[in-house]
């Protein structure tokens, strides 16, 4: 068995984390890898598309009924998926009350603890959001994720989002072995969307690993609750992720130390490109009606 | 009567003095408003019925008197059995006052241990800033050899990562980059003390362990790993006084045989014994591990097994079985033989068990406490011919309940016994009132149980603040089976006599000889 590659999908919400992620994964293990994949969102929407499930029960929904997490079996919270890709939710509470973050760290454990890793050949965290607490870096900590993908889009809060995770992974690069893999750009078809998420890629240390076009068939196969490489596997798109995948993999060890910008040098970089007018103070806080 | 410094009255007599009293008096009748007399009576021996015993067991969420503490506080015990190591408790500073208050109180000794310091600013900004200066002020004001990490709920419920921040920390030069701070993660709100010893041990071990390199194991070189143990100090030179005997070359990994009775000779000793840092490097060579209480060493034993040695886990042995078990397993993985001297050890406590028989045989025990401890004890009033027929553990799982089971089937007086895995004191309230036993043996807190279901306690167990020196005596081998023994006894004696102290009514069984 080769060593343990493990990884994780970082991005603002909404951004298309968890269907990157998927299709990736599903085409990583076309490649013939083992897969684990470990959903870190109280939504529990990282796997659905792996098992066709409206949502797989999570380790702390099963905890809770249960009485305690140490009341589990792995079997509980363990599906198999597509192509035997194993998944596992950690699930969190409702919004507004408790903390999601917790949920991450006791969920790892568990999984850690109960041999859930032995036999996979990657192991991918499906991480909500920006890093907004310590529970939420538990993927990046020592002897977890060696390498993070920052999913993100050419709009100005995906990429502040991108910035700030790199932030996130740079207290715990310094202390440990936690590299930024790479930024994976959806595609939303703003602006110079290539040319700014390269600007931004080579400002923050890292490369844009790949450029993922917009095409429907993705919403297509979603909502047959499927992957593109399950749904049409001989589509361009399919193909897309087939060569993200290969990316990722052939990137082991080549991840790099981020180098977070400030906001003004964001800023900045979306005035180079023309999306934001130099030193034009008078289009900031005025309504598109009355301009 | 006011207090006056000729003649104070203690606590215990002065609120008995007419001024308390008619102040009690009239406070209960003009603001308590209580229910009536006869109300009070009726819902309190409803308590006492099996009607409320199932309501009272049908509970899910809530639990009443656990008798289990948190994981931290294991952590801090298995940290004061190395040498001039320093527990450093990242998270606020009422918890680590709670671990000191609880010590002190059971061991009537200090223990010394520090906290982070953790406040509103470290919940939101987490807690770095405060493990860098709480390191560098402990390393500079205490100047320990080692200091050992772990957390409370508060860190671990906002994520800190101890491995990045104690790097960070010393690339800030709080202390020496070289200089040991072994670590773990405690959440208090998971499992519980035991466990924390567990994980505690286990990162000081790894510790050093893991930067090693390879084992080259020595035949017949021993680890020996007490476990949480209110008796500690007496157990553990119990054991090495054994393990002498038998001539083995052995290593206790967390002595903690000296911390907790350090002489008063004028020299205050914030730090006393200990297993060395070298002993602890050493350790890796051994050709095996026995830890005397299996569920305060899971994960600690899964690691060391993992270095190609043998692990044997035992549960708390006492009495005749347990230490026969204990002293063959020593002499099979040493090849050294069991001497004269012990085998007479056996006999007499072998002795005096059947000296006392007629008084043990047949009494009903309930006994509650740590899942190790309950097996142990289990096991020895099975052998004394007593019937254990409720034994209950908060933090013992349904894998416990079926070891102690497994000790029920196997003798003829474990017949009606029954045990309770994951349950808490108030529970056992209601047992003792469905199936009344004889005599009750747990820790202090078992005393509201004493006089509300009118049962004799038998202290054994931890905590035991309201009875001093406990733990100078061991209660492991067959001199601590003897105590055992005794304690029981006494407590027996003691009862009878009471019962016919009556003159001239009871009195006709107040006997000299019993």
């Amino acid at each position: 068995m080769s060593a343990l590659r493990q990884i994780a999908f970082y991005g603002k919400g909404g951004i298309g984390k968890s269907t990157t992620s998927q299709n990736t994964l599903a085409a990583l293990a076309e490649m013939g890898h083992k897969i684990l994949i470990v959903g870190c969102d109280p939504k529990a929407d990282s796997t659905r598309l792996i098992l066709h499930a409206k949502a797989q029960d999570t380790v702390l929904s099963l905890a809770a009924e249960a009485g305690s997490v140490e009341d589990l079996e792995l079997e509980d919270v363990m599906k198999i998926g597509y192509r035997d890709i194993r998944c596992v939710e950690s699930g969190g509470p409702e919004p507004g009350v408790g903390c999601a973050g917790r949920g991450v760290i006791t969920s790892i454990n568990f999984l850690e603890e109960n041999g859930a890793y032995d036999g996979a050949d990657y192991v991918s965290y499906d991480v909500l959001g920006d890093v907004v607490c310590g529970g939420f870096a538990m993927p990046i900590r020592e002897n977890k994720a060696q390498e993070i993908y920052i999913v993100m889009s050419g709009e100005m809060m995906a990429m502040y989002a991108a910035n700030n995770i790199s932030k996130g992974i740079l207290k715990y690069a310094n202390s440990g072995g936690v590299r930024l893999g790479g930024l994976v750009c959806n595609e939303r078809q703003t602006d110079k969307e290539y040319e700014l998420a390269d600007a931004l890629a080579k400002k923050l240390g890292t490369k844009l690993i790949h450029f993922v076009p917009r095409d429907n068939i993705v919403q297509h196969a979603e909502l047959r609750r499927m992957t593109v490489l399950e749904y049409a596997p001989e589509s361009k798109q399919a193909q897309e992720y087939r060569e993200l995948a290969k990316k990722i993999h052939e990137n082991a060890g080549k991840g790099t130390i981020p180098t977070p910008i400030t906001m003004e040098e964001l800023e900045d970089l979306l005035m180079e490109f023309g999306i934001m007018k130099k030193e034009d103070e008078s289009v900031i806080g005025v309504a598109a009606a009355a301009a | 009567m006011s207090q006056n410094a000729e003649k104070v009255i203690d606590h215990e007599l002065l609120f008995r003095q007419p001024e308390y009293t008619s102040m009690f008096e009239n406070k209960q009748k003009n603001f308590e408003y209580k229910h009536p007399e006869q109300k009070i009576i009726e819902i309190q021996e409803w308590t006492k019925t099996k009607e409320y015993q199932d309501k009272n067991f049908a509970r899910e969420a809530l639990t009443v008197n656990p008798a289990k503490a948190c994981q931290p506080l294991g952590a801090v015990f298995a940290a004061v059995g190395f040498a001039n190591t320093l527990p450093f408790v990242h998270g606020s500073q009422g918890c680590v006052a709670y671990y000191r208050s609880h010590f002190s109180r059971h061991f009537k000794e200090p223990t010394s241990c520090v906290s982070s310091s953790m406040t509103e600013d470290a919940a939101v900004f987490g807690g770095l800033n405060n493990m860098v200066d709480g390191l560098a002020n402990a390393y500079s004001m205490y100047k320990p050899d080692m200091i050992a990490v772990s957390t409370t709920c508060m860190a671990e419920v906002i994520g800190d990562d101890l491995d990045s921040f104690i790097k960070t920390a010393k690339s800030k030069g709080s202390v020496p980059e070289d200089f040991d701070v072994p670590f773990a993660h405690t959440p208090a709100f998971v499992g519980s003390h035991v466990t924390g010893y567990d994980n505690a041990l286990k990162g000081i071990v790894e510790h050093f362990w893991s930067k090693a390199g390879d084992a080259k194991p020595v035949a017949g070189k021993l680890n020996f790993i007490g476990g949480f143990d209110g008796y500690t100090t007496g157990n553990l030179r119990e054991i090495k006084r054994l393990l002498g005997a038998m001539g083995v070359d052995y290593t206790i990994l967390g002595d903690t045989s000296d911390i907790w009775d350090t002489p008063t000779d004028g020299e205050y000793r914030m730090y006393d014994g200990g297993t060395t840092k070298e002993e602890v490097k050493a350790a890796l060579n051994a050709s095996a591990t026995i830890s005397f209480q299996e569920y305060c060493t899971e994960k600690t034993l899964k690691y060391i097994a993992t270095k190609g040695q043998e692990t044997v886990a035992l549960n708390h042995p006492v009495g005749v079985g347990g230490t026969d078990k204990f002293l063959m397993e020593v002499s099979r993985l040493t090849g050294k033989a069991i001497p004269d001297a012990l085998t007479k050890e056996r006999g007499r406590l072998v002795d005096a068990i059947a000296d006392s028989q007629a008084m043990i045989h047949g009494k009903k025990f309930a006994l509650y406490g740590d899942p190790d401890l309950m097996l142990g004890l289990t096991a020895f009033l099975l052998e004394l011919g007593a019937e254990p027929t409720t034994v209950l553990s908060t933090n013992g799982d349904d894998k416990w309940a079926a070891k102690v089971q497994a000790l029920f089937d196997a003798s003829p007086f474990g017949k009606n016994c029954k045990v309770y895995p994951k349950k808490d004191m108030w529970h056992l309230r209601s047992l003792l009132f469905t199936e009344p036993v004889d005599y009750l043996i747990g820790n202090t807190h078992g005393k509201y149980l004493e006089r509300d279901c009118n049962v004799p306690l038998i202290r054994l167990g931890f905590p035991i603040f309201d009875r001093h020196h406990y733990h100078r005596f061991p209660i492991w081998g067959y001199e601590g089976g003897l105590r055992v023994l005794v304690m029981i006894l006494d407590e027996m004696f003691e009862r009878l006599d009471q019962s016919t102290i009556i003159t001239a009514k009871t009195d006709i069984s107040y006997d000299i000889v019993r």
